[in-house]
């Protein structure tokens, strides 16, 4: 749901955006026929930012809070996968699933404890701190984590052990199977988080968002709205962690250091943190713009801060939200004409 | 029957005393104006009552209870809800969503994470005969933050009515809006307020429209209780008239 310029609501139906998501879903599983392995990986890889990235605008876009730290929560679920996998010998990407996001969703539980006692730079600043904290953990404690080195994840099996992956080719069967596994998670991510934001909680979330004091005479109880979206927020940009660490193959502290909290801030303000897709969006063409950014480059940093600073004055409302004013003027053409 | 009394209230601002001693009693049933210039504490008594200010000293009993310690969250379980004297509205949510996130809350539906909030029919219900009782059903999809003044202060009233309070407090429902819409606010707010049964206590400083709407008034000045009588009560009183106009009523 979405305003459009004339300040009204516009609520579509369910089945259209059923019929819509349905469409664009098999686009995209149709997509792998037509591009090279390459680009199933970069696209995968997109998928995945756009789970992180939808987690974390539950956070800011839906409950008001600029997180400075959710590489905390991707960094997590990428290390649960290796520990697993290390200490565990587990080998299971549906075990990674189920035992890792129980992880996540305790540490989420017990940063959102903390940090949700704040709000604006406050709130912001504790999630960078904790974060950096988790960070020096991992670089110091090379014996655990492998220090700046990481730990290595091998390709794990699929579907219970129905597709397994070694021998001849295996990389490109593993790329070809992991896109439309990650696929089929991204899938239900999106129908569960459309489904949460627009519950009676989704709403309590926007209310709270829009203004605090009268939500806590509607008698909501703020902290505890606020905690409850920091953990599904976290969960979410966690099982994104998951996700990346057996096609990335390797996780480093990279991912639990502010710059990649940075680029998951980037993602939603790309796509636009002010509707529902804009993140999607943001995850998919962020992965292609770093990518491509770095291919040609050496001063890639500079060339995506030039990005932001242009996104920030130009498209303040993100990609998507662009494309929905334009579509809203186009419109009122239409009916002036 | 007595629903609210606070018992010797005091609330001081440094030196200034917002509440000094206050008295307050308010019945059952009744449509009661909290009237006094500038700084004569009205706000603050309201704001002690809806637990956003804890007092200095002095007890609030509610409806039998002592509800003096007690959270927002507790008062408007317990049947207390305000409306704001700045506008304080969820403006990137639509009319119907503002109303009907009141509804959720008092049905203790809030919680659910897996339902679509539109698809409950009895919010959805609730929501629109509320709407339209205060005229506003057809802009219930229009974002709040897009409404007129006029439409926000009716809308401001209907979030805190649909909670379906036993008492409603509201500071200034017509503030910031021209003659003629206060006629057409305060005549909706009464209609609606009379025919829920509702109690409520309205904070305002037009005299015509308190004089007009009010079945009892009370008069605030320099943190006490100044007068409280009916409108012809308050009218007849010459101290009243001189705080108020500066000049006796002439009728």
């Amino acid at each position: 749901m979405k305003a459009d310029t004339a300040g009204k609501v516009s609520r579509r139906s369910p089945l259209i955006l059923a019929a819509a998501g349905a469409i664009i879903l098999v686009l995209l599983a149709l997509l792998p026929m037509y591009i090279g392995l390459y680009q199933i990986q970069l696209l995968t890889y997109g998928l995945i930012a756009s789970i992180a990235a939808l987690g974390f605008n539950l956070l800011l876009g839906y409950t008001g809070l600029l997180s400075f730290g959710h590489s905390a929560f991707f960094g997590i679920g990428a290390y649960s996968v290796a520990f697993l996998l290390r200490d565990a010998g587990i080998r299971s990407m549906e075990l990674y699933i189920l035992i890792g996001l129980p992880i996540v969703a305790i540490a989420s539980a017990l940063l959102g404890y903390i940090c949700v006692r704040h709000t604006r730079i406050f709130f912001g600043i504790l999630t960078l701190a904790l974060s950096q904290v988790l960070y020096s953990l991992a670089l110091k404690f090379f014996w655990v984590t492998g220090g700046t080195d990481g730990l290595r994840v091998a390709r794990p099996t699929l579907l219970a052990g129905m597709l397994t992956f070694t021998g001849a080719g295996s990389y490109q069967r593993f790329v070809n199977s992991y896109y439309y596994y990650v696929l089929g998670v991204f899938a239900v991510c999106v129908v569960l988080m459309w489904v949460i934001v627009h519950s009676p909680f989704g709403k309590a979330l926007q209310a709270i968002r829009d203004n605090e004091t009268r939500a806590r005479f509607l008698g909501l109880r703020i902290r505890r709205f606020r905690w409850a979206s920091f953990l599904i927020s976290g969960t979410f940009t966690g099982l994104a962690g998951i996700l990346w660490v057996p096609l990335n193959g390797l996780t480093t502290p990279e991912v639990l250091y502010w710059p990649f909290s940075g680029e998951i801030v980037f993602t939603a303000l790309l796509g636009g943190f002010r509707n529902f897709t804009g993140p999607i969006v943001g995850g998919i063409v962020f992965t292609y713009l770093k990518t491509y950014a770095v291919a040609t480059t050496e001063y890639w940093q500079l060339l995506l801060g030039v990005v932001l600073v242009l996104l920030v004055l130009l498209l303040p409302t993100g990609i998507v939200g662009a494309i929905a004013a334009l579509a809203g003027r186009l419109r009122g053409k239409e009916r002036l004409a | 029957m007595i629903l609210l009394q606070t018992v010797d209230l005091n609330k001081r601002f440094g030196d200034t005393r917002a509440c000094d001693g206050v008295n307050f009693v308010v019945n059952s049933g009744e449509f009661l104006s909290l009237v006094g210039s500038n700084g004569a504490g009205k706000t603050s008594l309201v704001n002690l009552i809806s637990a956003q200010l804890t007092p200095d000293s002095g007890r609030i009993l509610f409806a039998g209870n002592d509800i003096t310690g007690t959270s927002v969250y507790d008062r408007i379980k317990a049947g207390i809800a305000r409306s704001f004297q700045i506008v304080n509205l969820f403006d990137w949510l639509s009319v119907f969503d503002n109303v009907a996130l009141s509804i959720f809350s008092r049905a203790g539906k809030t919680a659910r994470i897996a339902a679509i909030a539109d698809s409950d029919q009895d919010v959805r219900t609730e929501a629109l005969e509320v709407l339209g009782q205060f005229g506003l059903a057809d802009k219930s999809a229009v974002l709040a933050g897009g409404l007129a003044q006029g439409e926000r202060k009716l809308l401001d009233v209907a979030v805190a009515y649909a909670l379906r309070p036993k008492l409603l407090l509201l500071d200034e429902p017509t503030s910031g809006v021209s003659t003629r819409d206060k006629g057409q606010i305060m005549d909706t707010v009464s209609s609606v307020v009379r025919a829920g049964t509702v109690t409520a206590v309205v904070i305002e400083h037009d005299m015509d429209v308190v004089f007009r709407y009010s079945d009892r008034i009370v008069m605030m000045h320099e943190g006490r209780l100044l007068a409280d009588g009916t409108p012809e009560e308050i009218r007849a009183n010459s101290e009243v008239a001189s705080i108020l106009l500066g000049a006796p009523l002439s009728s």
